[in-house]
């Protein structure tokens, strides 16, 4: 789950982590208010989104990005009613970054910040190094800039160092990386103190991920924070419901949403055919077998979803409307491989579902395991619309023509 | 020979008068597994009858289960709250094999579990996982227990279905299994793909290997230098997740793409560098299987 960069600044100020006066807003005379109460020369205004490099993205004032508005997601008020105008150009239009993939993502929170004199930009994250099961420190002089770039041209700038996750990070790992990337020692100090503030938050909140790009040392020696971008483990947050309701379902999509309301995985891909598969390896194998040999007739995945181990009738039907939604679905293809469960439950647990939801878009069906023919045949002489495939590529081959076919149907329709 | 688990194994469940825990309990007893019994604090002295109208008993503690019934192998069905402490009760009691099913353990529990699993006598298999069998001796978990068939394929997977999918088709490929072990879809877990392969290339009754693995972190590239220097078997490959969006978790919480490391591509490259049978999609696996045998 992640969180936006005020969010994460408020978390940051529980830890102790140095950062600027801030308001978030979500009008532009709510951003003029807040520029006045911080009473700065200059303030800067952030777009609140879950992507990096918003400083350098493009304001579109629609979803499809044909009419720009401005460069910059991020911009210096001089004014409050400088900050006024910059809002009103920024809330409820669409920000494009480096990070956001081809689409865009709408603005609907400023965080009103103030401005500082910065003497020098760094890079601190801090992971979780799976192979290792610890923690890692990244440290880089080179803040401000894309991280994988720096990896990429200068290796030998970026430190990097495991922690002990139950004593937190050491003064003197600190210390070291403080002094390595050139830094004075009265500098030193404060970035210790910011670095070991910023290891307990990482690891007292459950996060998987904490980046701040930068985190700047002022010309008066203190260590800060600048930015803030938090991931946490979505394993842990039963242990966290204040951080858990700092989720912002504008940034998530709704399917996602409604399939996790009903412990199912599922994820937009962007093609047409929906797929539901139980397990999550062979959900994504379903999906990687439908590019692959759907591929010559144009055959693409629409998502991922794991219904999980059950795959009953009630879970199928939900999967359904959540698949059914999605208006670039052209056909459905349900891979599941009975075990425990065995293949004529699935199949009569599907055909319930169908007639439930008065499935509109054409069905194919793979099961394998126990009870195979069986199910096979409850669906073959179900008198439904469904089609029973013989393997996974025999499935999504047909799932492919099916689609095809529906396409057809409906270009004759209109 | 098979590994990790056989008739000698004799197994008990934590989390035993739980729904799932006993209905997994049950799976095994029917199996045949030697079953000793159970734990759930404040549970212990009573008694847990099988489906089979078997009686065993509850401990309070692992420890009394080792103590009492013998106990050298634990599955463990507690609640994500509380099944790193499982783990590390288990492994302070001298439990040799740990299968740890539970989906849904905090990675920053795992810290601890792995620090305690150093220098500890016991192996960890899991958490997130579908478990550990060896047809026809022993079953810990929740597979079911009646695809697989004794042979001669070690099979080690992360994912559930999957490894299902790999056991149906080498059975129809009339090779059988040897032992399957399921490491599980978290991204801190105790055995890892290397255990698996050290311990299937020094097992005599198995021939070949069915290697299962998914987007998400790096152990798929260091099995596949591992393979290169040490296994003389032939190995099957297949990894999940080609088509997977960049930093979406596909399921699995150890299943995304970071940046650019975890990728389908970069696993499958390792695999083809190292001489791994590579199957195209789970269809596949069986005549995979029979090809890299020397049967096709």
């Amino acid at each position: 789950m992640k969180i936006h960069e005020y969010q994460g600044k408020q978390l940051f100020k529980q830890y102790g982590v140095p950062v600027l006066r801030g308001i978030a807003v979500t009008t532009a005379d709510q951003a003029e208010a807040a520029a006045k109460e911080l009473g700065s020369a200059i303030v800067v205004v952030k777009s609140q989104i879950h992507a990096g490099g918003r400083g350098k993205g493009t304001v579109y004032a629609d979803e499809a990005m044909t009419q720009k508005v401005m460069d910059g997601g991020v911009k210096l008020a001089k004014s409050p009613e400088q900050a006024k105008e910059f809002a009103g150009k920024l809330l409820g239009n669409y920000l494009k970054t480096i990070q956001t993939g081809d689409g865009c993502k709408q603005v609907q929170t400023l965080y009103i910040e103030d401005g500082c004199a910065i003497a020098k930009e760094l890079y601190l994250s801090i992971l979780l190094d799976r192979a290792a099961a610890a923690p890692v420190l990244i440290v880089s002089s080179e803040g401000g800039m894309d991280i994988e770039e720096v990896a990429h041209h200068s290796p030998e700038k970026i430190l990097k160092t495991h922690f002990d996750p139950h004593a937190g990070l050491g003064d003197w790992q600190a210390r070291d990386f403080g002094f390595q990337i050139g830094l004075t020692p009265a500098q030193v100090g404060n970035f210790v103190k910011t670095a070991k503030a910023l290891a307990k938050c990482f690891l007292e909140t459950d996060a998987d991920m904490l980046e701040v790009n930068p985190l700047v040392v002022t010309k008066d020696d203190q260590v800060l924070a600048l930015d803030s971008k938090m991931s946490f483990d979505d394993n842990a947050m039963f242990r966290h419901p204040d951080i858990a309701a700092m989720l912002d379902p504008n940034e998530e999509d709704p399917s996602e949403l409604e399939a996790k309301k009903y412990d199912m995985a599922f994820v937009k891909l962007g093609g047409n055919i929906g797929c539901m598969v139980n397990g999550a390896g062979l959900a994504m194998a379903t999906m990687d077998a439908i590019a692959l040999y759907g591929e010559k007739h144009g055959a693409f995945p629409a998502n991922f979803l794991d219904v999980g181990g059950g795959a009953t009738a009630e879970k199928v039907t939900i999967a359904f409307k959540i698949i059914l939604k999605d208006p670039s679905v052209e056909a459905i293809l349900v891979n599941i491989f009975g075990g425990i469960m065995k293949c004529d439950t699935i199949a009569n647990g599907v055909l319930t579902a169908v007639k439930e939801v008065g499935l509109d878009r054409p069905l194919v069906v793979r099961l394998e395991g126990t009870n195979v023919e069986l199910g096979k045949k409850l669906i073959n002489e179900s008198g439904l619309k469904v089609i029973a495939a013989n393997d996974l590529r025999d499935g999504c081959a047909k799932a492919a023509e099916a689609a095809i076919e529906y396409r057809k149907s409906k270009a004759a329709k209109a | 020979m098979a590994v990790l688990v056989d008739k000698n194994t004799k197994l008990i469940c934590q989390g035993i008068t739980g729904k799932v825990g006993t209905f997994h309990s049950n799976g095994a007893v029917n199996y045949g597994t030697q079953f000793v019994g159970g734990v759930t604090p404040g549970k212990g002295g009573q008694t847990w009858t099988a489906g089979n109208g078997k009686l065993f008993p509850v401990w309070n503690t692992v420890a009394e289960a080792v103590k009492q019934g013998g106990a050298t192998a634990s599955m463990i069905f507690v609640p994500p709250p509380g099944a790193a402490d499982a783990i590390c009760e288990a492994i302070d009691a001298g439990v040799e094999l740990i299968v740890a099913i539970t989906e849904g353990v905090p990675a920053r529990d795992m810290y601890l579990v792995k620090k305690k699993l150093a220098g500890s006598k016991s192996r960890l298999v899991g958490p997130n996982c579908p478990g550990v069998i060896t047809p026809g001796e022993c079953k810990i978990g929740i597979m079911p227990g009646y695809i697989h068939k004794r042979g001669t394929t070690g099979i080690v997977s992360r994912s559930g279905t999957l490894t299902y999918e790999a056991v149906f088709q080498s059975t129809g490929a009339g090779l059988g299994q040897s032992t399957c072990i399921g490491i599980g879809g978290d991204p801190i877990k105790g055995t890892d793909f290397i255990d698996a392969l050290t311990l299937f290339q020094n097992d005599d009754e198995t021939k070949y290997i069915i290697m299962i693995g998914e987007i998400g972190g790096d152990s798929e590239e260091k099995a596949c230098e591992f393979i290169k220097k040490h296994v003389t078997k032939p190995v099957v490959g297949f990894i999940a997740g080609s088509r997977a969006p960049k930093g979406k978790r596909m399921g699995h919480a150890g299943a995304i793409v970071s940046g650019n490391t975890g990728t389908a591509e970069a696993k499958f490259a390792a695999m083809k560098d190292a001489g791994v049978f590579i199957a195209e999609s789970p269809a596949t696996l069986g005549e995979t299987l029979l090809k890299a045998a020397g049967k096709r």
